[in-house]
């Protein structure tokens, strides 16, 4: 079996959802680059911190859609071990910059 | 039929998705911004979850579906309140179209370092001073 035949097997079902994966895949793409347009420019560190919990939170879509394109159940998993880890980052960055007492 | 609504739901979560990035680089300050992305975010990933709990037939992945919409539905929020509390504690500046800052009154263990010039510069006058808002 070779890799053309492979990647065919775990190609997305030919149809209307893997198509509409494919926008929503190349939308959520977009969307991260816009959170890192914030990441970079943000002019306060909270700036920086809402820019790095819209990161996470996309990465999530990301996978959600990408399990659906693949018809894999397993990143479903991998999406909520990105939003649990997303959530306690920001926790931290926002807890880091409350000590720090300055924006 | 689960297929067009499995699809729908994709695309609606990527709009909303797209939308919250959007709102995140034009919003004028922080807390509009922080508004776009807790929400709109959250609502965009809640219709892929959504999409994915159509999608797939067995109950169990269904489920993990509809838990990692829960779970986000939870915790947006939350993380949100967090980083907008510590924001407004250490005195991040409001946009240029914000007329009054009521919890700024009512707030009685600042820090004790004055922000640099260019933050008191854009803090309001009339928020310090102004009648104090309802109790927080």
């Amino acid at each position: 079996m070779n890799a053309c035949c492979l990647l065919a097997m775990n190609a997305a079902p030919p149809g209307l959802v893997a198509m509409a994966g494919q926008a929503a895949m190349l939308a959520v793409l977009a969307a991260l680059g816009l959170a890192l347009v914030r990441l970079v420019r943000g002019p306060s560190l909270a700036d920086r911190a809402v820019a790095l919990d819209l990161t996470t939170t996309l990465a999530t879509a990301f996978l959600v859609i990408h399990a659906v394109r693949a018809g894999e159940p397993a990143y479903l998993a991998v999406a909520m071990a990105v939003a649990l880890v997303g959530f306690l980052g920001t926790v931290a960055l926002a807890s880091y910059l409350k000590r720090r007492g300055h924006p | 039929m689960s297929d067009i609504l499995s699809a729908a739901l994709l695309l609606a979560g990527a709009a909303f998705c797209l939308l919250a990035a959007v709102g995140v680089v034009r919003l004028p300050d922080l807390f509009t911004r922080m508004q776009a992305s807790a929400k709109s975010a959250t609502l965009g990933v809640g219709c892929t979850a959504l999409a994915a709990a159509v999608h797939f037939e067995p109950l169990e992945v269904k489920t993990l579906a509809l838990l990692v919409a829960v779970f986000l539905f939870f915790t947006a929020p939350v993380g949100a309140h967090m980083i907008a509390r510590a924001a407004h504690y250490v005195g991040t500046p409001l946009g240029p179209h914000a007329v009054v800052d009521q919890w700024r009154p009512h707030l009685t263990d600042l820090p004790s370092a004055t922000p640099p010039d260019s933050t008191a510069a854009r803090t309001f006058p009339a928020a310090s001073q102004g009648e104090p808002g309802p109790d927080l």
